[in-house]
């Protein structure tokens, strides 16, 4: 156990470890950048039909966002961004635990409006069966590893800042 | 390795960053030039697509004709007397910017239960019509107290009339809205259009075939602004199907179809009655008109859209709706041939007017059929459609466009596979900037949800309160509102022509040239609408 903590507060990594977990932050990031980009260049998209969708215990408040043109606006604007945010340094290894952290809570947001609960039924079409887990919470999970084995400090521009900050 | 590396730098701090510190730093930035390059392959995959969808069958993806915004100058003050403030007469009295207490008291209970409440905030965005109510006339005492209440505002007091020809002949009233029961549309539109008042009619436009011709002359003569009830004139979409349609996107048009589904008591007309109504407080002869005299009836009073004498049944009450529609779209005027049939079914309730009807609308000159189909015991989304050799559009506040697969047009995009026959080939949602090529799943479900409002502008707004706004700028521009008399002409003969049909059992045919049916007698049609 001695190595656990031994670089910065990254755990030490087997070649297989690190390859894996520097490769499930990176695809997370491309689908998460890839979903913002495809709505930043769709004029039309809105997430409003998406909203207007929710079921369960926060489908008011989803409800609620869609149905006011500025909140809604609001809502488009920073999931988009969000999205696109999150993806990019996720893809590249940058301030790893605080877009993960995001990513958790936009991911989580989605889950919440859609949780796939018994009864409920999404006018979105889904392409597989899914029931209290579906893929945005296994989306959340996956993100939280990387929270929990943190790589960018080891693959990923977060390494070259703590270097630079260490070296001062 | 890491731990390794880890112990040298722990070892030697000083040496700042290293060549493995700046590959490893920068190993994953390949990635976004990866997603960029492979979003470019596919969005020029897509537009390749797409342009090639639309430049074949010659439309651009951006025109938008619903959108435009019109800047009425509004500075002249109307001034609007009602006649009737049921269901209908308390909706168009919102619509044109006045709500009741006891509505605006619902909608925010149930804003505060719910965080929010569309039709409240929809209600508190509307422009302002820049009206005042002098007059308000309703037969049963309390509601007509509850209009006065709901227009006099900020001081200003409407007057309350208890007999509807005072306030149609009042001075310091400018034009009426009109929403009572069918039998009293023409008699009370005529008076107003004899005493130089503008109009707002709720449909259908008449009762009678006699006073269908009286009350097109009068509003032709006296050239006031008469607007029909069907405010789904201003449904955005229904303009965008008119442009798609002339541009000939559904090929040969040979049937349309449209339908009405509903299963409630108060769908099929089946209302309550207010709790304090009694023969003190309704004016039952005044109700009554030129309907046979018979003593007070609540039913009769209350639920009066189920008996000829003061209702159209389902040819004038929802057949005329969507009839209009489809004339807005299809501009088709007066069908020659009106074929009708239906039954009592469900409703067994004494009702004199069927609950499930049939129409077949010919039109023999333009190679088309318009069929209508009614329940009121049936709630099944059957939506409409009009139908071409090419493809079929769905119509509702969503226009879907679904290829033919037997098309002829689209027979070498449909080969090529570049058209794909389980997916709309065009869908336009109301409000959305543009047309949709190959519209996504995803799309495709939400847009069929379909939207209670029209968007104008990027707002969410009540057709009724464009409806108003037209007719009162219509006014003020003296232009032809979106529901003009000639439609009205239209809408109240089809109507007719349907209603005759089912009564008399036959085929109706209407003679263009002689401005009259050419297989109905005036007995007949005296006998069957009552004039």
């Amino acid at each position: 156990m001695k190595n656990e903590f031994s670089f910065f507060g990254t755990p030490a990594y087997s070649n297989k470890q690190i390859s894996i977990l520097v490769i499930l932050r990176v695809v997370i990031g491309w689908h998460i950048f890839y979903e913002g980009f495809a709505k930043l260049i769709n004029p039309n998209w809105s997430s409003a039909g998406y909203l207007l969708d929710s079921k369960g215990v926060f489908a008011l408040f989803f409800q609620e966002i869609a149905s006011n043109p500025t909140l809604l606006n609001i809502a488009d604007t920073v999931n988009i961004w969000g999205l696109l945010i999150i993806g990019f340094c996720l893809m590249v290894g940058l301030f790893e635990k605080w877009v993960s952290i995001g990513g958790i809570i936009l991911i989580g947001l989605y889950y919440l409006s859609h949780p796939p609960l018994i009864g409920f039924k999404f006018d979105a079409p889904g392409e597989g069966s899914y029931l209290l887990v579906n893929k945005n919470l296994i989306e959340i999970l996956a993100i939280s590893v990387n929270l929990v084995f943190p790589n960018s400090r080891l693959v990923g521009i977060d390494r070259l800042i703590y270097q630079s900050r260490i070296s001062k | 390795m890491d731990d390794r590396e880890n112990k040298n730098k722990n070892e030697d701090n000083s040496s700042g960053i290293s060549r493995r510190d700046v590959i490893k730093g920068l190993a994953t930035i390949p990635a976004v030039g990866g997603v960029l390059y492979s979003a470019y392959q596919r969005r020029k995959y897509e537009r390749i697509l797409k342009s090639g969808i639309f430049s074949e069958i010659g439309i651009g993806s951006e025109n938008n004709p619903g959108q435009q915004s019109n800047q009425i100058n509004r500075d002249q003050q109307i001034r609007l007397g009602i006649i009737g403030f049921g269901i209908r007469g308390e909706q168009l009295v919102r619509a044109a910017g006045f709500a009741s207490e006891s509505w605006m008291r619902t909608q925010q209970e149930r804003a505060q239960a719910s965080g929010n409440n569309i039709a409240l905030n929809t209600f508190l965005d509307q422009e302002n019509l820049n009206i005042v109510f002098n007059g308000v006339c309703d037969i049963f005492e309390i509601e007509a107290e509850r209009a006065r209440k709901t227009v006099s505002l900020n001081g200003h007091q409407a007057k309350k009339y208890s007999h509807w020809k005072d306030l149609v002949h009042a001075d310091d009233i400018d034009a009426v809205i009109i929403a009572t029961p069918d039998h009293w549309h023409a008699p009370m539109a005529i008076e107003a259009a004899k005493s130089g008042k503008h109009v707002y009619l709720e449909k259908p436009m008449t009762h009678k075939m006699q006073e269908t011709y009286d009350l097109y002359d009068i509003v032709k003569k006296t050239g006031i602004v008469l607007q029909l009830g069907h405010q789904f004139r201003q449904t955005e979409s229904y303009g965008k199907a008119k442009d798609l349609i002339k541009k000939d996107v559904l090929g040969k048009i040979t049937m349309v179809q449209s339908n009405t589904n509903r299963n409630s008591p108060n769908g099929a007309w089946q209302y309550p009655f207010h709790p304090e109504a009694n023969q003190q407080n309704i004016d039952w002869q005044q109700f009554l008109g030129n309907a046979p005299d018979i003593p007070f009836n609540k039913d009769h009073f209350f639920r009066w859209r189920k008996y000829w004498a003061y209702g159209t049944g389902l040819s004038g009450d929802l057949l005329t709706h969507d009839y209009d529609a489809i004339n807005q779209i299809l501009d088709l005027g007066i069908p020659r041939y009106v074929t009708a049939s239906g039954g009592i079914y469900f409703f067994k309730d004494g009702r004199e007017v069927p609950d499930v009807f049939n129409a077949l609308f010919e039109y023999p000159d333009k190679d088309l059929t318009y069929q209508y189909s009614a329940t009121l015991a049936n709630e099944y989304n059957r939506p409409n459609i009009i139908m071409g050799h090419d493809a079929s559009m769905e119509v509702g506040n969503t226009l879907m466009v679904y290829p033919d697969r037997r098309s002829t047009r689209y027979e070498n995009m449909i080969n090529e596979g570049r058209i794909d026959l389980e997916l709309p080939l065009f869908s336009y949602t109301s409000g959305s900037e543009g047309l949709d090529a190959i519209t996504s799943a995803t799309e495709r479900y939400f847009a069929s949800k379909g939207l209670l409002y029209t968007i104008k502008n990027g707002k969410r707004v009540d057709v009724t309160h464009l409806h108003i706004a037209d007719w009162l700028d219509s006014i003020r521009t003296d232009k032809l509102p979106a529901c003009h008399i000639d439609y009205g002409f239209e809408e109240a003969v089809a109507a007719h022509m349907g209603t005759l049909s089912l009564k008399l059992g036959r085929k109706i045919e209407w003679d263009q040239t002689n401005n009259f049916f050419a297989n109905v007698s005036w007995e007949e049609v005296i006998e069957v609408l009552k004039g």
